[in-house]
């Protein structure tokens, strides 16, 4: 009888019943703000970060569940910022909600639910698991999408997340029915040694694989899967918008490294081909249609495209030459450039919630027009978002994009300096839209006079959140150092 | 803190004190404290030349403190006789810059002193970075300001011009990025750029370093082709950013190809001198004859300084002692004189705006304290002896025909297209009746033009009679790097 280890998913059983007591307290609550309801899970979330955050610290890896999940750096260091991202993003979302009858108890229960199946995967060690909290973040996705049940766009948006990420939920499953095929085990370690120990039918094996990365391409957003992303994005609630476009995507890069690193690490040639095809299709598509763009979120749905391509290179250059010498790097370069994406992400979706009102979206970038004169600080806080996406320094997007560079470029191989130079290129495209609209916010005059609904809570929030991504900038070493730790500890078991 | 670092963060605290006061209520506020900004941090940066030894060839005022462990980036800084003028110039070009604008700005004051102070942190930052990725971090982020005060505060087309310097910029950059990485893989996991000197490469590596390094500096300097930014750029820019652009942020470039191309890829260097030298002489000669045509008084200015610039990049790869010192004074010099040259049209067009040469015509009849500035600064341009101006392009002559006689025959050309295109805009808008009623309207300078017009005449007169300070502070200096570039990496 494996070992239970109950004290491996204590944050995750700690969030369950969370999630289920926010549900039942909601029900008493009166307040029409819902305070109650947002500090209580606010404050369960708190917990769980620091949970995370102590687990973090201990540094080693246990098996828990009968070895169906693991606790390890990396798992634990993405689960905080998981959190975090949605504690955020909760903040950010109560006032756009409460303005848009949307504040409704099932809000805050079903993004713990979302943030649970990321924890889910985040620590999965097992092919099922990692199945498992995909459709519990997928499920409580769908239906947040569609909160507005009544709003002809948004229902779309749901009735296409819905269908294409049941597909692709499909893809992921039947590839791990025939790694399981394969291999004899669900199991992730195993799957490793099975294939490290070879005569193994590699027409399923390879087969298996691109399932399986197809699965991972739609929830990372790259193209060619990426059809949903504008849709979904520019269809859901900006609160939505938001959720979808933080935790998840940690989560994606998590399962991407169990599934792909932990357990096919062996079938790094196959697979290292295909997410290279995905991550220039990715930058391409991204960075092209963003410029056409006149919908805000639909243009970050594109920006999102590009980033994750560019997140997917760093994940090319870990096996080279059939050594895994450089794996560490590479990753965790991947890792911090996910990280950094998140929390700019955040910052920016934030940004469009405060600027909207009742009635009024602010989702075109004219809508932007003027924000300059008519809100300072707020129009410099998206300048730093802006330029920190477009890879300009001393922002910490440049930092992120460097760490790629870095892992493309001392492979040494004339293949991936190719990769680096198409990137930069690419990225180059990438800095004419955000400049735009930096363009718009400073350089246009303004439409009206409107100023933003002041609230001094969430504007202060903001700052921070720009004041994040400058200071990650200005000192990027201590986040790097975390991630290549994580990382280096998490492979070295 | 060393010297160095309050050189580059003093004005950038004061830059981001004044976006916080931030309101047009308050601009009078504003406009001391910028200038207070930019005086103590001119004054900061003085020891940096009295204290400066200019026997020694190493990196002074060292500072070097771990900054990103995970790869070994260090806050490494330093100035050598090649960059040290270069921080002093740049703290002083900001003062001028911000009393240039004190009437001329009413609108966002704040947010355009502090562009101005923070721009001028950054640019010190550039010209003392002793570590690679720390020099690209600057250099970079020089953009974001230049970015904001084109598109704020420039002209008609400034959303134009604004994107096209960001843009060109950035691509030129991005590739010395990859260079940078490939050299600190090749280093065994270091970005000091000292280090980078000393490191043998194969010819192929080199080739593909100085070509990538070719592609941001040149876009910076800049050089034929790749030049067009630039009069789009210098014509949309209000006063400010066009005196900044010309004075400063086109070193940046020149300076990069002093600490990172030559030195790292020497062999190259050699190899493709040829191509640089071409380059320049196109620039020399094709761009003056360029500036020549011009209708508008910004874009002349703006071609000329292509032109000189053609001059130092000739003087770098001509690999003589008098090449390089002559390139460097050229460099100071043509900070001094472009600047002054696109104030003076920013003193015509506050009070008539237009820069069209067509629109003037007899200006000396009603300002004649101007003129003289205008003359002197027009005369210095087209590289008269006793002015700044003279002594760079003199020596880069000199170097040049101790390398090949043709080629300095056909550079010296560039002093009789210098003095054509100068002189003649100058006999089109000054000389002659006055041709139209905005023209007599006009008032002479102020206490405050009169003050920062005599200023930049007395520095390009001082470096033009007694260069001395300027050249010994460089020659060990140049020395050394010539030396380390006549020996070849290759094995």
């Amino acid at each position: 009888m494996l070992p239970m280890n109950w004290l491996v998913i204590y944050p995750e059983a700690l969030l369950l019943v969370m999630a289920c007591a926010v549900a039942l307290v909601d029900l008493f609550v009166t307040d029409e703000k819902r305070r109650p309801t947002f500090w209580l899970a606010q404050l369960s979330l708190a917990a769980v970060a620091a949970l995370h955050l102590a687990y973090y610290d201990g540094g080693f890896t246990v098996y828990g569940m009968q070895r169906m999940v693991v606790t390890d750096p990396m798992g634990h260091l993405l689960a905080f910022f998981a959190t975090v991202s949605v504690m955020i993003t909760i903040a950010y979302a109560q006032p756009y909600i409460a303005s848009r009858e949307m504040l409704k108890g099932e809000f805050f229960t079903l993004s713990m639910f979302v943030l649970l199946g990321v924890s889910v995967m985040v620590s999965a060690n097992n092919f099922l698991v990692v199945y498992l909290g995909l459709e519990l973040m997928s499920l409580s996705l769908y239906a947040l999408v569609a909160l507005r049940r009544d709003h002809g766009v948004s229902t779309e948006a749901a009735m296409k997340y819905f269908v294409l990420g049941a597909l692709a939920s499909g893809f992921l499953l039947y590839g791990l029915s025939m790694m399981y095929g394969a291999t004899r085990s669900l199991e992730i370690p195993e799957v490793f040694n099975a294939i490290g120990r070879g005569n193994i039918n590699t027409t399923v094996l390879t087969f298996g694989v691109v399932f399986i990365v197809s699965g991972l391409a739609f929830k990372l957003t790259a193209a060619p899967f990426h059809m949903w992303v504008p849709d979904v994005y520019q269809g859901a609630p900006t609160a939505v918008t938001l959720l979808i476009g933080g935790a998840p995507k940690l989560a994606a890069f998590a399962i991407t490294i169990r599934l792909l690193v932990e357990g096919m690490l062996g079938l790094a040639v196959d697979w290292q081909q295909m997410l290279m095809v995905l991550a220039v299709a990715s930058l391409v598509i991204g960075n092209l249609a963003a410029i056409a763009q006149s919908n805000l979120k639909r243009m970050l749905a594109y920006s999102t495209i590009s980033q994750m391509g560019f997140m997917l290179l760093g994940m090319t250059a870990g096996v080279v030459s059939g050594n895994t010498l450089s794996a560490g790097n590479a990753y965790s370069s991947a890792m911090f450039y996910t990280v950094n994406y998140v929390l700019t992400t955040l910052g920016t979706f934030g940004l469009i919630m405060f600027l909207a009102r009742q009635g009024f979206e602010s989702e075109e970038i004219t809508d932007l027009a003027g924000l300059g004169k008519r809100a300072p600080w707020v129009a410099g806080v998206m300048t730093v978002f802006m330029f920190s996406l477009a890879g300009i320094p001393p922002l910490v997007g440049f930092y992120a994009k460097f760490a790629i560079l870095q892992a493309l470029v001392t492979t040494n191989l004339a293949g991936y300096i190719w990769l680096a130079i198409i990137a930069v290129l690419l990225s180059l495209i990438g800095a004419f839209y955000y400049l735009r609209i930096v363009k718009v916010m400073y350089f246009d005059e303004p439409v009206d006079a409107s100023k933003p609904v002041q609230s001094s809570g969430i504007s202060a929030l903001l700052a921070a959140n720009g004041l994040a991504v400058l200071v990650f900038g200005l000192l990027p070493g201590g986040l790097m150092a975390m991630c290549r730790d994580a990382i280096l500890k998490t492979l070295a078991t | 803190m060393g010297l160095l670092s309050v050189s580059i963060w003093l004005p950038i605290a004061f830059g981001c004190l004044l976006l916080a006061i931030g309101r047009d209520d308050k601009a009078n506020i504003v406009r001391s404290v910028a200038l207070i900004g930019a005086i103590l941090s001119f004054v900061v940066t003085i020891p940096l030349i009295t204290g400066f030894d200019t026997a020694s060839a190493a990196l002074q005022f060292s500072e070097n403190l771990p900054w990103i462990e995970r790869f070994n980036v260090r806050y490494h800084l330093g100035v050598d006789g090649i960059s040290v003028w270069f921080v002093l110039l740049t703290a002083f070009i900001t003062v001028v810059v911000v009393i240039a604008g004190w009437e001329v700005i009413t609108e966002r004051v704040a947010q355009y002193m502090g562009a101005f102070l923070i721009l001028s942190g950054l640019m010190v930052g550039v010209f003392s970075a002793a570590d690679g990725l720390l020099f690209y971090v600057f250099f970079e982020a020089t953009l974001i300001p230049m970015y904001i005060i084109i598109g704020v505060w420039g002209g008609p087309r400034r959303v134009y011009a604004a994107f096209k310097f960001f843009l060109y910029t950035l691509l030129g950059s991005l590739l010395m990025l990859i260079a940078l990485v490939y050299l600190y893989y090749k280093s065994g996991g270091s970005f000091d750029i000292a280090a980078w000197h000393k490191l043998p490469l194969d010819m192929p590596a080199q080739t593909l370093l100085f070509f990538a390094f070719f592609a941001a500096f040149s876009v910076k300097v800049p050089m034929w082709p790749v030049h067009t930014w630039l009069p789009d750029a210098h014509v949309e820019a209000p006063t400010g950013g066009s005196v900044v652009l010309a004075a400063i942020m086109l070193k940046l470039g020149a300076y990069g190809f002093l600490r990172f191309s030559m030195p790292i890829a020497p062999d190259a260097s050699h190899e493709y001198a040829w191509f640089i030298i071409a380059l320049s002489l196109i620039a020399v000669i094709y761009i003056g004859l360029v500036a020549l045509v011009q209708q508008d008084m910004k874009k002349l200015v703006a071609y000329s300084s292509i032109a000189h610039m053609g001059f130092v990049t000739l003087g770098f790869f001509i690999f003589s002692e008098l090449g390089i010192s002559g390139g460097l004074v050229q460099m100071i010099s043509h900070g001094f004189v472009s600047g002054a040259m696109f104030l003076a049209i920013g003193v015509l067009y506050d009070r008539v705006h237009s820069r069209e040469i067509a629109s003037y015509g007899g200006v000396v009849n009603t300002m004649p304290k101007f003129a003289a500035f205008a003359l002197f600064f027009a005369m210095a341009n087209c590289g008269l002896p006793g002015t700044g101006g003279f002594v760079g392009e003199w020596m880069v002559i000199l170097g040049t025909v101790k390398f090949n006689f043709w080629l300095a025959a056909l550079s010296a050309t560039a002093l009789i297209f210098g003095a054509a295109y100068s002189l003649w805009m100058y006999k089109r808008v000054y000389f002659g009746d006055v041709t139209n009623d905005d023209v007599k309207a006009l008032t002479d300078i102020n206490a405050r033009e009169f003050g920062v017009m005599a200023v930049l005449a007395i520095a390009t007169l001082w470096m033009g009679v007694y260069p001395k300070p300027f050249t010994d502070v460089m020659h060990s200096s140049v020395t050394q790097l010539l030396t380390h570039v006549q020996a070849s990496k290759l094995k």
